[in-house]
């Protein structure tokens, strides 16, 4: 039986992730899963920023943007982090109320968003809209509002996520909530009928719609993107909604605590460089927060463009969220 | 005591601690985290109720339908049927994920059965709902119930179907005296782990049960955790998801009948008052059915991964390795723990019913705490000591040993009480214990439920997220983990050649383990 705790002792050793360079000084930053993944930007970031800070860059990462907030919470005082990547305005404004986050250094002028930023705590990187993609084989005249998805016939479905478990599932709630205000609970009683289900999160919903099972899906307009770009398919697509479309815009900021201020204020600069906002159009497949000199890749042209762009404050989007809940779970529980 | 084994009683202690730390540890950690006592609303209630109802319907229809199913695969042999009973293993060890899409493939509206009936006016299939709930648990622990009630049927000793044979007793007085008592110590364990099972489920219950009307539990804490950060109501709802699975627990023990079917010489099982035909052409058509329903799925996820397998991503291999490292450890820890529980447990119970049942409900807490608990738990005891991502795939390892602990119980104490009734006398009168006791006496009679249940904790652990999503160290991703980064990076056809590799993987593993398990057991 002695075997087994030196065995366990041994794999512990063995498993544990290598030890880092000890010279440079450590960046660590806590983001999102899909950010560090061998697909998403992390690891280019990680190369480009590596290059000019003589710096070692660590990503911790922990689910997705709420998941993160949490992960941040229990840490405390203690965490580890000095940069936390992948909130958006839907939780900036909880995040900012944890007292853990600095302020930044000021905010670039040449930030590209539809809407002014004025935030003191967090800056942007990237940002996108919420939108229902469908196939164009598959439909022919997609809705173009939420009163015509209502008004599709009974077999017309739609895969949302749900807002409790997912990002782009709160954003849907809060883009009902800003379209619709007091009818809001009236709209989701109406749409319910065509929400074939609701998923834990975005990539069962996304992997249900792409086998087949649902006419839509809740995703972004810069969805077919990934399509157009690297599968040279040019069929998906999102539908415009006469009522405007909510916006994700997906944050950085300082922890108060750091060890690494200097570094910590090096990164957030950078973030809205050239060097790190070129990476973000094809690898998290949104928009840039500062257009690169070259422009977005082709793809993006030829994507849906919103003419109107929703989006709560970030002080509003805390309170009105609750309520919201409230009013689409009664509505979507009938 | 009649089988001594005194290493088993301080490594049985040493995996109840862990199972204890796990269960009530975590959720204690998670209750002292919190700020602010907290209360449940009614959607919460709402979530318990439905939890209730839909797992219990899970279990009842998993189990009712095993019975057959194990009854035509004891008492037949044919081509194929040891294949049949490794890929049962398949579904319940497929992540969520897959197996949704899988499902859906079959059952779906744009499935294989809409596309069939189409041209007969009828459909979609609309499974969405309780329905789609149920059906997709069953889909997963109908496999378990199966290799339970399976291994209560082997649990009968030849020579009683052989007397039977000889009394020329009918299909019905072998089923009252030996089959009937065999499932009543059989079932409630079945019913009672798949209970479990089902009440922590989430992803599916949400994916297929067409909104929040599918809310359960896990979902609540999950919410609870992200949405509002209210630790306290976290806890308090895992405490509500504790209590339903005591009540199950507690409920199964007291329903099982103890096993006394006295022994045999473990010969192979001839049944020859099931060799009529319409007995066979019953268990041709129920074996049939099975198949269909359990492997269609399996087929539309191999059809969809196989054009992408050679063009699988480069970092889908080190992961696939650093896996199976994982579920390796994963299992010896499982079988370490599980073989001196299990003798303890039967001591235990041969001494004082009641202390060897509660020790035994012990064995089960690890499925019955919300997985977002244990995690988190974890996570707030152990960060101010050591950064859990150093540590993330041990800890994988570890928790997914006991999450595995459970299924190996399940599998091994019956068997273990079997030889202690039938040979603890024997072992006494010849003073026989420790090392040649396991070897000679306990070992070649507990070796197949032993490696059905590493096959198991393999499985299991190739296939789980688990903590990893939680600590995940981003250069040392696991298989499942990978799988599902491939999805969320839009590339669909790499994620379900991963998951086919996956799949391959787990069931491989379960094959080697299970197989060993009966190697020489069928002559």
């Amino acid at each position: 039986m002695l075997r087994f705790p030196l065995l366990a002792a041994g794999l512990v050793l063995a498993l544990s992730g290598p030890a880092s360079s000890a010279d440079a000084p450590v960046l660590t930053i806590y983001t999102y899963d899909s950010f560090v993944s061998d697909w998403g930007p992390g690891p280019k970031v990680k190369a480009a920023f590596e290059e000019i800070c003589a710096c070692d860059l660590q990503f911790v990462s922990a689910g997705d943007g709420a998941a993160l907030l949490a992960r941040l919470q229990l840490e405390g005082k203690h965490t580890k982090a000095d940069v936390v990547l992948g909130l958006d305005t839907n939780l900036t404004d909880k995040a900012a109320a944890t007292g853990l986050f600095a302020n930044h250094n000021g905010i670039p002028e040449n930030l590209d968003l539809p809407v002014k930023w004025a935030d003191p705590i967090f800056l942007p990187y990237d940002w996108g809209y919420f939108a229902f993609v469908y196939n164009r084989t598959d439909v022919s005249d997609p809705p173009d509002s939420f009163e015509a998805l209502i008004a599709t016939p009974d077999d017309f479905k739609v895969v949302i996520q749900d807002p409790r478990s997912s990002t782009p599932g709160l954003g849907l709630l809060l883009w009902v909530e800003t379209a619709y205000g007091d009818r809001a609970p009236e709209i989701w009683e109406g749409l319910s009928p065509h929400f074939l289900t609701v998923t834990k999160g975005w990539s069962e919903a996304y992997g249900m719609f792409v086998a087949g099972e649902a006419d839509m899906v809740l995703s972004y307009t810069t969805s077919p993107a990934y399509h157009i770009i690297a599968e040279d398919d040019p069929s998906y697509a999102a539908a415009p909604f006469d009522e405007g479309h909510y916006m994700q815009i997906e944050v950085a900021a300082k922890i108060a605590g750091t060890d690494q201020p200097e570094l910590a204020d090096d990164f957030l600069a950078f973030m809205t460089s050239e060097a790190f906002q070129s990476i973000i159009p094809t690898t998290n497949w949104m928009y840039p927060a500062v257009m690169p000199p070259d422009g977005l890749p082709d793809g993006f042209h030829r994507i849906v463009t919103p003419e109107k762009s929703l989006l709560l404050p970030a002080q509003h989007a805390a309170s009105v969220r609750d309520a919201a809940l409230q009013g689409w779970l009664t509505a979507l529980s009938k | 005591m009649s089988l001594s084994a005194k290493p088993s009683t301080a490594m049985g202690g040493l995996a109840a601690c862990l199972l204890l730390l796990l269960s009530f540890g975590t959720l204690a950690s998670v209750t002292l985290r919190a700020d602010a006592p907290s209360g449940l609303s009614a959607s919460d209630w709402a979530a318990v109720t439905f939890t209730i109802k839909q797992a219990l319907l899970s279990a009842f229809l998993s189990c009712v339908l095993a019975i057959p199913v194990a009854r035509a695969l004891a008492r037949r042999s044919f081509a194929g049927r040891r294949a049949m009973i490794a890929l049962l293993g398949a579904p319940f060890i497929l992540p969520v994920i897959v197996a949704v899409l899988g499902l859906l493939a079959v059952f779906g509206r744009s499935g294989l059965f809409s596309t069939l009936l189409a041209p007969l006016g009828i459909g979609p299939l609309d499974i969405y709902g309780l329905r789609g709930v149920v059906l997709a648990h069953v889909f997963f622990n109908l496999p378990l119930a199966t290799r339970l009630i399976l291994q209560g049927w082997q649990a009968i000793p030849a020579e009683h179907f052989r007397l039977a044979a000889q009394l020329d007793m009918t299909f019905g007085t072998i089923s009252r005296h030996l089959e009937l008592p065999m499932l009543r110590t059989v079932l409630p364990g079945a019913f009672a782990i798949i209970f479990l099972l089902a009440t922590t489920s989430f992803a599916v219950a949400l994916a297929l049960g067409g909104g929040p009307r599918a809310t359960t539990i896990e979902l609540a804490i999950y919410q609870a955790f992200r949405f509002d950060f209210d630790l306290a109501k976290a806890a308090l709802l895992a405490l509500v998801q504790f209590a339903l699975c005591t009540a199950a627990a507690t409920a199964a023990w007291m329903l099982a009948a103890p096993a006394g079917f006295g022994g045999g010489l473990d010969r192979p099982v001839q049944r020859w008052d099931a060799n009529t035909r319409a007995a066979r052409s019953l268990d041709a058509g129920i074996l049939l059915l099975v198949a269909v329903f359990l492997f269609l799925p399996l087929v539309a996820i191999i059809a969809k991964g196989a054009p992408h397998l050679l063009a699988l991503p480069q970092q889908v291999i080190p992961a696939a390795f650093r896996s199976i490292a994982v579920a390796l450890v994963s299992t010896a820890l499982t079988l370490g723990l599980a073989l001196p529980l299990a003798l303890w447990i039967t001591n235990l119970k041969s001494r004082s019913p009641r202390l060897g049942g509660a020790v035994e409900s012990i064995g089960y807490l690890s499925i019955a705490t919300s997985p977002m608990v244990i995690g988190t738990g974890l996570f707030v005891l152990l960060f101010l000591l050591i950064d859990p991502v150093s540590i993330a795939l041990p800890l994988t390892a570890i928790v997914n040993a006991a999450v595995s602990l459970p299924f190996a119980l399940r599998a091994l104490i019956p068997a273990t009480a079997q030889v202690q009734q039938t040979y603890g006398p024997l072992c006494r009168s010849l003073n026989m214990s420790g090392h040649w006791q396991f070897r000679l006496i306990i070992w070649p009679r507990i070796r197949r439920p032993a490696g059905f249940a590493a096959g198991i904790a393999a499985a299991l652990s190739m296939g789980d997220l688990g903590v990893i999503a939680l600590f995940a160290d981003p250069d040392h991703a696991t298989l499942p983990l990978v799988m599902y980064r491939l999805m969320a990076a839009y590339n669909t056809d790499a994620a379900a050649a991963a998951a086919l590799l996956l799949l391959c993987l787990s069931l491989g593993l379960f094959w080697l383990f299970d197989r060993g398990g009966r190697v020489d057991a069928e002559a």
